[in-house]
């Protein structure tokens, strides 16, 4: 019966990953690397603060980053706040709403929700789809609100069928093509989305490098008060039997 | 010095019964000296429960329930949630403690009711302390149903709206007590006040009410062991002390805190390295703040419901109605209740049971693991089938009960307490 539940409890992990009807391209990202963590932060300031606010991130914050004050005012803030405050949209949600139908999310959480794959899959997978009214698509998240905000990074994709497979509903397998290349060579832009999406990590839980830091020397403390708590009871216990 | 704490002492104990009660409930409550590894979680519930409560007033200082949108267009609930996580000193270790602390209550509570049916702990003449303990549980799942709805994500709105809408299938009077329950006629800022209020002092109180009178009825009639055989049986002539009796002050409280530090290590890996326990504990959709306006793919409660949840899917609707459903995962709880009236076996303990019970209970342990993951999972009709099997095999295993546990063949138990 012990074994049972004790599985059960090991394998309860495992079972939480929902499935998703996308195959999701899985990243490394590593939230302790300053540099990574600082080029991420930069193309999320440029490209994604213009409509998306990070209401919960204030831009001091971003001293966790190795980054001075002075630092953060000259490179990061572009918007004309104070430090203090936290990362609003140049676009004001109502204009948004009517322009896009609907208002573009805030990120502070973004990667808490949505994870750091699904993030680093869905900023690569935009195409060029002229039905749509922003002339943009995307495989991710089809018929998705938001244009490609990274396209003079990226270039221009499109979707490509391949006839000479077939996908299991018997149509003809689609991948995606770069069709125009942007600034970015398409390795240089994967680690461009990989370091944005490291950003995104940190901002959604900016204490997670203190927490496990804070957990290493709770967990010492802890072991070393059991092996006490262990003795106190052999000594107290000796006379029972 | 000591002379003074004496004369202290002796002031007070006229006043009111220190010593009295200090001995009749910790230095002199004489407890079996057998207890094994499945009488830890008592105590570590009392723990997790005065943990809850510490971080909880913590939480109350910063938290706001409030629905109404800010600037960005967020609830001011769940902002403050956030606000917590970022700028409250240590206000992540608060929160995590809590959020984590809410699960384990349920993994505790869950292994100390898992030892009252192994060891027959709700037998004659511990009934009222079992009645007691599914109260507790019972509030305890009202506790963290509400307590839910307070970050104010897609997962506390959505679950909230399942559960309340269970009350909407009660035939006649059903719409009526769920806009009563809601205070709207959607979930909205009136029930996120109301439930702020319940789950920091309403519920609170009725549970450490609860927990008082699960603990006095115990001291009252003793604490039954892994054998199920009763201590008070063989009392020392001298002294009237329990011959298998040790006093529980200092022997189990030294061991306790062994047990609490095994638990607190348990606790902080989880807490400090997978807070969100791959979804169980925090499910990634409550990062979303609620939206009124779009459902989800797939509700799923927390861990420590979907069992229940599971037994109200198995059940087809009758008559274009739910109800049915919601009086069977009703009765699931109601049910627990009764054991001490179903159970006629002549023996308590698990140790000397026959195998018809020891089968009865792996099936019922098996039914609940697997009614508990297909309560996470989206319903499909195999699926289905299964939770309907598994719901029966649940029900089963009490309304048969007073039969099995008759024609079970029981060794004899042992005059006084093994090892």
């Amino acid at each position: 019966m012990k074994k049972i539940i004790l599985a059960a409890l090991l394998c309860a992990p495992l079972m939480a990953q929902g499935s998703t009807a996308v195959k999701l391209d899985t990243v490394q990202i590593n939230v302790e690397d300053m540099l990574s963590l600082q080029r991420g932060a930069r193309t999320f300031v440029n490209y994604c603060v213009g409509c998306h606010s990070a209401g919960y991130m204030r831009y001091s914050r971003l001293e966790d980053l190795g980054l001075t004050e002075k630092q953060i005012v000259e490179n990061l803030m572009v918007t004309g706040e104070k430090p203090v405050e936290t990362m609003t949209a140049a676009l004001r949600r109502n204009d948004a709403k009517e322009w896009f139908g609907v208002a573009p999310p805030d990120l502070t959480v973004i990667a808490r929700s949505r994870g750091a794959d699904w993030l680093y899959t869905y900023m690569r997978s935009f195409y060029r789809d002229p039905s749509r009214p922003t002339g943009w698509n995307n495989t991710t998240f089809p018929s998705v609100a938001m244009p490609h905000a990274l396209w003079d990074l990226q270039g221009e994709q499109v979707l490509k069928e391949d006839p000479s497979k077939k996908g299991h509903d018997g149509h003809a397998e689609k991948h995606l093509a770069l069709d125009k290349p942007g600034k970015l060579s398409p390795k240089e832009y994967d680690a461009a989305v990989r370091d944005l999406v490291n950003y995104m990590v940190y901002m959604g839980e900016p204490a997670q490098t203190k927490r496990k830091i804070t957990g290493i020397f709770v967990l010492f403390f802890l072991f070393g008060l059991t092996i006490l708590a262990y003795f106190l009871k052999k000594e107290f216990w000796k006379d029972i039997h | 010095m000591n002379a003074k704490l004496q004369q202290l002492l002796g002031w007070i104990d006229d006043r009111f019964p220190l010593t009295a009660t200090w001995k009749q409930h910790l230095s002199e409550y004489y407890a079996p000296k057998n207890f094994n590894f499945w009488y830890f979680f008592g105590s570590l519930a009392l723990l997790v429960l005065v943990l809850q409560i510490a971080t909880g007033v913590f939480l109350t200082m910063h938290y706001k329930p409030d629905a109404s949108l800010n600037a960005a267009g967020v609830s001011v609930a769940f902002t403050s949630v956030e606000y917590i996580m970022r700028d409250v000193e240590w206000g992540w270790l608060i929160r995590y403690l809590h959020s984590t602390g809410a699960s384990m209550f349920f993994v505790v509570v869950y292994l100390h009711m898992y030892r009252g049916l192994i060891y027959g702990s709700y037998r004659k003449p511990r009934e009222l302390i079992w009645i007691f303990g599914c109260f507790i549980y019972v509030a305890l799942m009202a506790e963290a149903f509400m307590g839910y709805l307070l970050p104010w994500g897609q997962m506390s709105f959505w679950g909230a709206q399942v559960i309340i809408n269970l009350f909407d299938a009660i035939p006649i009077i059903g719409p009526e007590v769920a806009i009563w329950i809601r205070g709207d006629f959607v979930i909205s800022d009136a029930t996120l006040n109301r439930f702020f209020a319940f789950h920091v002092i309403a519920v609170p109180l009725v549970l450490l009410g609860l927990v008082v009178m699960h603990l006095v009825a115990l001291h009252e009639v003793g604490s039954n062991n892994p054998d199920g055989i009763e201590i008070k049986k063989h009392k020392d002539p001298a002294t009237g002390i329990p011959l298998d009796g040790i006093p529980f002050h200092p022997y189990y409280t030294v061991k306790d805190i062994l047990g609490v530090c095994v638990f607190l290590i348990v606790f902080a890996v989880i807490l400090f390295f997978t807070p969100e326990m791959g979804g169980y504990f925090l499910e990634a959709n409550n990062f979303v703040p609620a939206d009124p306006f779009k459902t989800p793919e797939h509700i799923a409660p927390l861990w420590y419901f979907t069992a229940f949840y599971s037994i109200l899917r198995a059940v087809p609707p009758m008559f274009g109605s739910q109800f049915p459903g919601v009086v069977a995962m009703g009765l699931a709880i109601v049910v627990m209740f009764l054991l001490p009236w179903l159970d006629r076996s002549p023996v308590k303990s698990l140790r000397y049971r026959g195998a018809i019970y020891k089968w009865a209970l792996a099936l019922f342990v098996i039914a609940f693991l697997v009614l508990s993951w297909l309560g996470t999972q989206s319903v499909s009709p195999l699926k289905t089938l299964l939770a309907q099997i598994f719901s029966v095999i649940y029900f089963a295993f009490f309304i048969l009960m007073p039969w099995y546990t008759r024609i079970d063949k029981t060794k004899p138990e042992p005059e006084r307490v093994t090892a």
